[in-house]
């Protein structure tokens, strides 16, 4: 599946309709945000690859738990891997686009600290793989981990946000992405390009990483 | 699949060179007019351009490498 080549000529074509649409549509006049609200294609669509790959990530750690096949532990790793990148992105461009917005980088938002703290904890997977020098071990107990790690998303980035006054959308219990929330305009470019083409493009990395790992993985075995 | 994959790149990209050129043109011509196509809505098609230059660039890389760790993978079965 990885190999084949029509899902990446897809992402292209995805991003491409972003670029264009993204700055050449219409999108609402709205004070303070202006023409910022475009960051909606990149920003947002940063998080929802990341979660994306997380959530794959763990299903490949599970499948690693239950039949101990070395190539799932590597599928789990390099996704949980372009997942932290694409949160750290997400992280950096939310910043620069709180500074012109709400005033500062970091105003200590509920939503600001969960997926600080959230990308904490899968750095410390990161973390914990490295210091076990047994491959096996390091792979059983990551991909328990991942499990863990995986389970602290809700209440972080899911959960509390929303319980607590905040300065994103969807704070104080309404869901950030109704149907309704985005505007008819922005929903098209924002589902239909921004979300699939920034996730495929990260699958794109990911596998290209695994294809890689896989290699030396057999290189171990055989060479 | 690969050498597809290029073409489109290679097309989309002399496209955006010929809105490029076309622009240049105008310059040359000294028409007081700045309503050609890059300068419109306040230059907002030249960081369209800049962007997907960037996304043509990324993608041929990408596909580059895809090419050489598909040729390893030959090579060792």
């Amino acid at each position: 599946m990885f190999r084949k080549n029509w899902w990446k000529i897809l992402s292209f074509f995805f991003l491409l309709y972003t670029f264009t649409a993204g700055f050449l549509g219409k999108v609402p006049a709205k004070p303070i945000l202006n023409e910022t609200i475009r960051n909606l294609y990149f920003h947002v669509a940063m998080w929802f690859g990341m979660m994306i790959f997380f959530v794959v990530s763990v299903i490949y750690s599970i499948k690693y738990l239950r039949h101990n096949r070395p190539s799932d532990d590597i599928y789990a790793v390099e996704f949980a891997r372009t997942g932290i990148v694409y949160g750290l992105l997400g992280l950096i461009t939310g910043s620069v686009w709180a500074r012109y917005t709400w005033g500062d980088f970091w105003s200590n938002d509920p939503k600001q600290l969960g997926a600080a703290i959230a990308l904490l904890i899968y750095l410390a997977y990161f973390v914990l793989r490295n210091s076990l020098t047994d491959i096996d071990k390091s792979a059983r107990i990551s991909a328990v981990y991942n499990v863990f790690a995986f389970a602290m998303l809700f209440p972080t980035i899911w959960i509390i946000p929303r319980l607590v006054e905040s300065l994103h959308p969807g704070g104080m219990g309404n869901p950030a992405l109704d149907t309704k929330d985005i505007d008819s305009r922005m929903r098209l470019v924002f589902w239909f390009g921004a979300i699939p083409g920034w996730t495929l493009l990260g699958v794109w990395i990911t596998t290209l990483r695994i294809r890689l790992q896989l290699l030396s993985l057999k290189h171990e075995l055989h060479g | 699949m690969v050498k597809i994959c290029l073409r489109v790149c290679l097309t989309v990209f002399t496209m955006i060179l010929f809105v490029f050129v076309h622009a240049q043109d105008s310059l040359k011509n000294e028409n007081p007019q700045m309503a050609d196509a890059m300068r419109s809505s306040g230059k907002i098609y030249v960081v369209v351009t800049v962007l997907v230059i960037i996304l043509i660039g990324l993608f041929l890389y990408l596909i580059n490498t895809d090419k050489k760790i598909s040729r390893i993978e030959k090579n060792i079965k």
